[in-house]
């Protein structure tokens, strides 16, 4: 059994309709999610509704993911990487005891993947869907609040204010420090918020088999980059774009190739580096490793 | 002033605009030339500002048009262009130098990134060279280059109508709207103001048009000017003519309030 599998799995609560939302609702979203599709990184409006989670603990993605979920797909919900958070099993919790679905740690047997802060490791492959929990969808909104005027520079392809917050970053601290939520340019048009996962991921938005979807509760809005669409991160030809790197691998598994998290080890200042995607990491170090930790854990 | 040109830069006809019923623009039809830089002026209330914002393509009039002259296609009117063209033309080959600079600044963005926007809208993505150009403007518009990193929240009224202007002229527009440029500025700010505005028009074979009530910043400025009064034009002509010899009543009454004989 996979670390985070549940003993002995949550039974479907008969009250409430398939995935909580109503089934008008669910259309509704789907709908979105088309038009979402057919213009890669334009957000599109919403009717969000109020679900039983506070803002800040992924309603847009759960409703996304509510929409598009079937009886027999396979779920995974990730935060920050992990499986085993707070905010992870609540939401899991939410779908089993919702829509009785089977769900997963194993990137690989997922269906439907729910993040937040994420992009697993291993890479996705076709028919695979990645559900996005977004805060703040608008990648303009801090230097141009007035929601009239970033709408209107989106569909004009007006996008010098992104650079102005590049070059602010080079003029303050020599390089871009941007290194969450780092903007994206989608299918050379639209310049999208990845939601706030390390730049170390933006590759892996590009040209991705999966499907990719984006929902934010608060903001009320949906956005897609469907499957093998172009997306780039935005930078300067002087300044290109990076990822993090580290000195040396995950202290678990000894990846060099996944991106890692400093966790204190005692009180003295003890520390060390490890994947932040725990499946990612369980999976690679084997199955004798992958019992300790739950046990641990 | 480019007299001898063939075709007038920018060509207002029988311009109309109403909120309500005030009618705050009415008949208002003039030619602005290539280099040539016009004073507006009259009390408060006149229409000014209206027509400044109507010229610049923020506010289309009831009637009438406004007419540029874009390169290869001769004379067009702007609200004809669909918003995206007019956008473009808005901030390549015009400025707007606005009354209140934090109207037309980004105040917590730094000098530099406020003056090399525009070219970063324009395509260009190599950050040392935005860098040398925003140095470049700093100078030209007489601002300390050290202070480049810093937002003008924390900048003087002066020195944040020297960025304003730096960050239109960037893109070398052919034509520049200036509201009120100098009021609420102390004296001897104002003076060094002009003396800049002066030297860069004159310079970049600028074409402006200045709305301003003071008639001392005409007189210093501009070619030609216009004298606003309850929407309509009542008077226009060369500045020192104008000034020194005004026919219209209310240009007399304005000069003779405002100029010390
Ligand atoms: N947004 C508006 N709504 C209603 N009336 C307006 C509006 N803007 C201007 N007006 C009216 O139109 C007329 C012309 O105003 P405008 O601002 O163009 O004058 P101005 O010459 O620029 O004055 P000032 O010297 O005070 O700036 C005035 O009667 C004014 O009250
Ligand atoms: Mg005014």
């Amino acid at each position: 059994m996979r670390m985070c599998d549940p003993p002995g799995s949550l039974e479907r609560d008969p009250n409430v309709n398939f995935a909580y939302l109503d089934e008008r609702t669910k259309r509704m979203i789907r709908r979105a999610l088309l038009k979402a599709v057919c213009i890669p990184g334009h957000q599109v409006a919403f009717g969000s509704r109020e679900m039983p989670l506070p803002y800040g603990w992924g309603t847009g993605g759960i409703q996304v993911t509510a929409s598009i979920l079937g009886p027999r797909d396979v779920l995974k919900v990730i935060d920050q990487g992990s499986d085993d958070t707070v905010n992870a099993v609540n939401i899991r919790r939410f779908f089993q005891r919702t829509a009785g679905v089977a769900v997963t740690t194993d990137t690989t047997r997922a269906d439907i993947i729910q993040t937040r802060h994420r992009i697993p490791e291993t890479p996705l492959r076709e028919g695979q869907i990645l559900v996005f929990q977004v805060p703040a969808p608008e990648p303009m909104q801090r230097l141009e609040p007035r929601q009239s005027e970033t709408r209107k520079m989106h569909g004009l392809a007006e996008y010098g204010l992104m650079h102005v917050k590049l070059y602010e970053d080079i003029a303050h601290y020599g390089h871009i420090a941007t290194t969450y939520d780092y903007p994206v340019l989608v299918n050379n048009r639209y310049v999208m918020s990845p939601s706030p996962i390390p730049k170390f991921d933006n590759p892996k938005l590009n040209m991705s088999p999966a499907l990719q979807l984006f929902g934010a509760g608060r903001e009320k809005r949906i956005y897609a980059v469907p499957p093998y669409t172009a997306v780039t991160s935005l930078a300067f030809d002087d300044h290109p774009f990076e990822v993090q790197r580290w000195e040396s691998g995950c202290a678990l598994c000894g990846s060099r190739a996944s991106f890692l998290d400093e966790v204190l080890t005692d009180d003295h200042g003890g520390r060390m580096f490890v994947c932040s995607d725990s499946d990612y990491c369980t999976s690679r170090q084997g199955a004798d490793v992958r019992s300790v930790i739950s046990d641990g854990g | 002033m480019a007299a001898d040109s063939a075709t007038p830069l920018l060509c207002a006809r029988a311009l109309r605009r109403l909120y309500g019923r005030i009618v705050a623009l009415e008949e208002v039809s003039f030619e602005l030339w290539p280099g040539e830089i016009l004073a507006i002026v009259g009390e408060s209330g006149s229409g000014k500002s209206t027509l400044l914002h109507v010229l610049a393509g923020q506010l289309e009039p009831d009637e009438g048009e406004v007419l540029f002259d874009l390169p290869g296609r001769g004379l067009q009117d702007i609200y004809r262009l669909c918003e995206g063209e007019r956008r473009t033309l808005a901030r390549t080959d015009w400025g707007f130098v606005h009354q209140h600079a934090v109207d037309g600044l980004r105040m917590h963005v730094s000098a530099g990134a406020n003056v090399v926007e525009r070219q970063m809208a324009l395509g260009e993505r190599h950050y040392g060279r935005l860098r040398r150009l925003a140095l470049d403007w700093l100078q030209h518009v007489e601002l300390d280059p050290a202070r480049i990193d810093d937002a003008p929240v924390i900048f003087s009224g002066g020195m944040r109508q020297r960025l304003q202007i730096a960050r239109n002229l960037v893109t070398l527009p052919r034509l520049v709207f200036l509201d009120e440029p100098t009021s609420g500025l102390d004296v001897s700010v104002q003076a060094r103001l002009l003396d800049l505005l002066r030297r860069l028009t004159r310079e970049l074979g600028l074409a402006v048009v200045l709305v301003t009530h003071d008639l001392a910043v005409a007189r210093l400025l501009a070619h030609r000017t216009m004298v606003m009064q309850l929407g309509r034009v009542v008077e226009s002509g060369l500045t020192d003519q104008l000034l020194d010899d005004p026919v219209h009543p209310y240009t007399q009454l304005l000069v003779s309030s405002v100029l010390p004989p």
